[in-house]
């Protein structure tokens, strides 16, 4: 470890890193705005400037950026030297020069970095008397808004849009102060990760969009630590609730999972929670089929003489917590509980369950899968189906270059000069999928495959593996590549249902764990808590055509919509006259409207619970706000319902902490769910961890409309967080941090002062707990795969994940909602051809009876005989994958017309200047 | 001793002294224009609302006692959706008025704010809206502001030049 001064401090750093790293590990305040920890340094906006000595002797020094020079065994610098300090202030003064008079209204007000740079180099006064300059804004889409004046040229949005999430249609454009940022036309974002330039940007440029409709400033957000729900990576994230509405999620950073990125699933996908279709009270079924709203007493007791006696059964939910499935279980018992999987995901949930138990490889967290330096993907369309893990993946190829930049001493950090390097050198990324995936583009190779034959292609790289050339060339090269890799991933899952893959992945992985690099497995699985509950789901648990074939008396459904599991037949006799039906749930759907009593269920935001993620780490989430009207979160209504029933171990339990005590102790593989986070008890000097900020206002006033007497803040008893401004948000441990904010550092970039050092882990450690120990026994089972069988005039269908539209709850959010658009259908552009349609076409899909209307989506490479669906659409909802189908021109489709919503008329049409971008 | 007759004295002199202290309410005292007493909402030069919204005030207020809600017109400029006060807590410190940027919240010399109900003590938006300009005359925020709205394109803002067209080569 290096020693270095500043300012005449002796300082030990860490070898290899910048000067500016050591000044932020040592906590000094060092402005800089084009550095971000993720994307390292291009040195472009000048502003970590310091003055750099020869020696002790030498007392004028130069001026060097932070950034841009690595730390060197007594190297001398200061701070505070007056030149670094003019420099410094010199170059915020000339950043506000073209920057408008926007901050009050502009969305980064409060948690601007611009705004704390300025500050602390002390620019005040305006010397400059000419104009400003002015730029015209873009229409991006209704997640990203777009204000061009208020850019300061620092290339973060590029270089993250591009160069880290491999966007390919936002840039820089123009030259010296013409610069702008964004697309050559106006239009939506194709990035499934644009949401993240709302953080990296460190002004106003790029901000929230929803957010920007519902507008609070970030002092007056109440935030807690939360989980995303959306798919099942497991995000931290940290909504933010003003006036009983959820504002925003933002990211909370992970060290191990997320970093400091979400995708676009994840930042926008919570507006359901604030939707009208929300439930407020528990409703009984009428004789006429309309439901009465009763008071929550009213309904438990009408719950629990239903149940008093007779033969109850549980539907659990991959997507509520493992408390909620957890006190199902143990209430209905493990022999009527079911998972709530449909027929086809559960046989596979249970075998990803028993790989992850048993496999020798190492199962990764994306922080592992960003130093991967081979990847196979088999099946998956990462991007779709674990956002985030794509967004690792384009991290990953890149290690090749700095395997180069090593070889020429270059440190990591030096982006422009590693990446100029390596130029399109990349680790190899080998995908085998049925369709093309959003990963093409750095792939060092592509195969389009029918799932069958993913599955037999696989089975072939094992073979090769294990020393016996398959005649199947490619699949020898693949292993050949895959052994020759120092850090190999395999990634597979479930999203194309298809056994065969998930395990000849598996035995991939497994005989790559013979070579002395060993390997990684990675399995994607559908929902946020697909392995929780199928963890707590046994042997003798039911499956759903099981409760279909012999439906109980009573019937408990938590959070889950069993119209998407069961086909229409199935769901009618489920929800028969003979079975009376108890549903807790959130919004409106089918299953609410099949039953014959409703409980209002709390979101993720008004709840708290555990969530397992794909790679067996249980994290725990916290209620933001206290939910409104009569809703519970499910596990309360759970036990409630126990203790009116007399449930002989549940009724003894009052509180969160004894549940998740209970389900720890029930099974070996939740015995580390305690140490998820911190139980109730936990204190920080004292006092709870505040939810709110220390400014955060209008406290005496907020609640004076209804009444002018201030109600008592609520309490809550749950959990080691207050809905209150006092205590400390410092130190704590990770997984309880709601929000970051340091003295001076108002915006996200805060975040270093919560982190041990730069880019590590945050001073309180890492959120979450490993849940699984693999036993390293091996998983691979022999199986035999039933190959669909190919008719002439049929194609076989695959289904196709939208990060946007195949998620059951972020769907019912506007803006998701118009980025999903309607249900369609992918094409080859062989078989558009032979049909005679093109992009935006419909075309009549038959398979298995039913038959939908479809848009048509043309996609370059298409595996033959396979058409996809878009997965999770309400037109495609009885789809089954491998089922086949067949195609026929729509007569009667009428394309849609593109739709504006209101927000987007809310800036005037542009008016172009002369010559501007309407010549496109 | 010295000292305590003087002290004696001058406390003595203070008898002939005109009283500060009025008859009020039937005598009104003399209030500056710039005395801190109920708070109103102002309207810029062209009377549409100054506020933006920007929850400045509530950041500031010691009290909490400021609460609003930001929405969007049509024309793009942002206005608070509801701005409520509840003067039952007010302090009358005048910080709400220093932190506004668009000199959209004003005291005013009115203290007499008696209720016998202190529900009445609070303040909705068209409670406080006064049609004027109160203390300053001619400033529109909209105009100084680089935003585009309905009624001002890029470009037109004070001191602002004409939109770059990223399209050309000229320097």
């Amino acid at each position: 470890m290096p020693t270095i001064f500043i300012d005449g401090q002796e300082l030990q750093v860490n070898d290899g890193e910048n000067i500016l790293e050591a000044c932020l590990n040592a906590g000094l305040d060092l402005p800089y705005f084009c550095w971000h920890p993720a994307m390292g340094s291009i040195g472009s906006c000048r502003q970590c400037a310091l003055v750099q000595y020869q020696n002790e002797d030498d007392t004028r020094g130069r001026i060097i950026m932070g950034c841009m020079t690595p730390v060197t065994e007594g190297a001398r610098f200061s701070l505070k030297a007056e030149n670094a300090t003019e420099f410094r202030e010199a170059v915020v003064e000339s950043l506000m020069l073209n920057h408008p008079h926007d901050c009050p209204v502009c969305a980064e007000g409060g948690e601007c970095h611009l705004q704390d740079m300025t500050v602390m180099v002390g620019h005040r006064d305006r010397r400059y008397s000419g104009k400003k300059n002015t730029h015209r804004n873009q229409y991006l889409g209704p997640l990203i808004h777009h204000e061009m004046n208020r850019c300061i040229t620092c290339y973060r949005c590029e270089r993250y849009y591009k160069d880290y999430a491999g966007g390919t249609d936002l840039g820089a454009q123009a030259s010296h102060d013409h610069l702008y940022f964004g697309r050559h036309e106006e239009g939506v974002l194709e990035s499934e990760f644009s949401g993240n330039l709302v953080e990296v940007c460190p002004t106003g440029v790029f901000t929230d969009k929803p957010f920007l409709k519902q507008y609070s400033r970030k002092w007056d957000l109440q935030s807690a630590p939360s989980i995303c729900n959306g798919c099942a990576v497991g995000c931290n994230i940290a909504p933010g609730e003003r006036y009983g509405k959820l504002k925003r999620v933002h990211n909370r950073y992970n060290h191990e999972v997320n970093g400091y990125f979400l995708c676009d699933r994840g930042r926008f996908g919570s507006g359901y929670v604030n939707s009208d279709a929300r439930l407020d009270y528990a409703g009984i079924k009428q004789a006429d089929g309309s439901y009465m709203a009763v008071h929550q007493q009213q309904a438990l007791e009408t719950a629990a003489s239903w149940m008093q006696g007779k033969k109850v059964a549980g539907i659990g939910s991959p997507r509520a917590s493992v408390e909620a499935n957890y006190l199902l279980r143990e209430l209905v018992g493990a022999e009527h509980f079911a998972a709530g999987f449909s027929e086809a995901e559960a046989p596979l949930m249970a075998s990803v369950r028993r790989i992850l138990q048993t496999t020798q490889a190492m199962i990764p967290s994306i922080k592992q899968i960003e130093a991967a330096d081979a990847v196979l993907v088999l099946g998956e369309d990462i991007t779709h189906t674990a956002p985030r893990v794509a967004l690792a993946l384009r991290q990953s190829v890149r290690n090749k270059s700095f395997e180069l930049a090593e070889q020429m001493g270059l440190p990591q950090w030096q982006d422009a000069a590693v990446r100029n390097l390596a130029q399109d050198q990349r680790s190899p990324l080998i995908i085998v999928s049925a369709m093309e995936t959003r990963l093409d583009d750095i792939a060092s190779q592509c195969i389009s495959l029918a799932p069958d034959q993913i599955a037999e292609f696989a089975v072939s790289i094992v073979e090769a593996l294990a020393g016996e050339p398959s005649s199947n060339k490619q699949a020898n090269q693949i292993a050949e590549i895959l052994q020759s890799a120092k850090n190999p991933l395999i990634i597979s899952g479930t999203s194309m249902v298809h056994w065969g893959i998930v395990n000849a992945a598996v035995a991939i992985a497994e005989s790559l764990c013979t070579e002395p690099s060993g390997c990684m497995l990675s399995l994607c699985i559908p929902e946020a808590n697909s392995l929780g509950v199928a963890l707590l789901a046994d042997k003798s648990s039911p499956s759903l055509p099981d409760l279909v074939n012999s439906p109980p008396e009573v019937l408990l459904v938590v959070e889950n919509d069993l119209q998407r599991r069961l086909n229409p037949q199935q769901m009618e006799q489920l929800m028969s006259a003979g079975t009376l039906v108890i549903s807790m749930d959130m919004l409106e759907n089918a299953t609410l409207g099949a039953s014959d009593m409703v409980l209002p269920a709390a979101s993720y935001a008004e709840s708290q619970g555990s969530l397992v993620n794909m790679e067996g780490r249980a994290q725990r989430y916290f209620p933001v706000f206290e939910p409104a009207a009569e809703r519970l979160p499910s596990w309360q209504w759970l036990l409630k319902l126990a203790a009116l029933t007399n449930h002989k171990s549940l009724s003894k339990i009052e509180h969160f902490d004894q549940v998740v005590a209970a389900c720890a102790k029930s099974q070996a593989e939740f015995t580390n769910l305690v140490d998820a986070a911190p139980d109730q008890s936990f204190r920080d000097r004292g006092l709870k961890i505040p939810r709110q900020t220390h400014r955060y206002s209008g406290r005496t006033a907020m609640n004076a409309g209804v009444n002018v007497h201030e109600p008592q803040q609520p309490h809550d008893h749950e959990s080691p967080l207050a809905f209150s401004m006092e205590g400390l948000n410092r130190d704590q441990p990770a997984a309880l941090t709601p929000y970051v904010w340091s003295p001076g550092w108002n915006s996200n970039q805060s975040l270093q002062k919560f982190q041990a050092e730069v880019d590590g882990p945050l001073k309180g450690g890492t959120a979450g707990v490993k849940l699984l120990q693999s036993s390293a026994s091996g998983a691979t089972q022999k199986a035999s795969c039933e190959a669909v069988e190919m008719q002439a005039h049929h194609w076989q269908l695959v289904p196709v994940h939208q990060v946007h539209g195949s998620d059951e709850l972020s769907v019912n959010t506007d803006e998701i909602a118009e980025m999903a658009g309607m249900g369609f259908v992918s094409l080859g552009a062989a078989v558009a051809h032979k049909l005679g349609v093109s992009e935006g076409d419909g075309v009549v899909l038959a398979s298995g009876g039913t038959e939908v209307s479809l848009e048509v989506r043309i996609l370059q490479r298409v595996a033959k005989n396979c058409i996809g669906f878009g997965l999770g659409y309400a037109e495609t909802l009885y789809l089954r994958a491998g089922s086949l189908a067949t195609l026929a021109v729509d007569a009667q489709w009428q394309r849609p017309q593109p739709q504006l919503i209101a927000s987007d008329k809310a800036t005037p049409d542009p008016i172009v200047a002369e010559g501007g971008s309407a010549h496109v | 001793m010295l000292s305590e007759l003087r002290t004696m004295w001058e406390i003595f002199k203070h008898s002939f002294t005109k009283a500060d202290t009025v008859q009020y309410p039937e005598e009104m005292p003399y209030l500056a224009p710039r005395y801190r007493g109920r708070i109103v909402l102002t309207r810029d030069p062209d009377g549409e609302e100054r506020c933006v919204a920007c929850n400045l005030c509530a950041a500031v207020c010691p009290v909490d006692c400021i609460a609003l809600q930001k929405d969007t017109r049509e024309d793009g400029t942002w206005y608070p959706e509801f701005f409520r006060i509840n003067f039952s807590r007010c302090i009358m410190c005048g910080m709400c008025e220093e932190a506004c940027p668009t000199y959209a919240i004003q005291l005013t010399p009115d203290f007499e704010m008696c209720e016998y109900d202190r529900q009445n003590m609070v303040y909705e938006k068209e409670n406080l809206l006064i049609n004027g300009v109160g203390k300053y005359p001619d400033y529109n925020f909209y105009r100084v502001s680089g935003m585009q709205t309905a009624f001002k394109d890029k470009g037109e803002g004070r001191n602002e030049a004409r939109p770059i067209d990223t399209k050309s080569l000229l320097p």
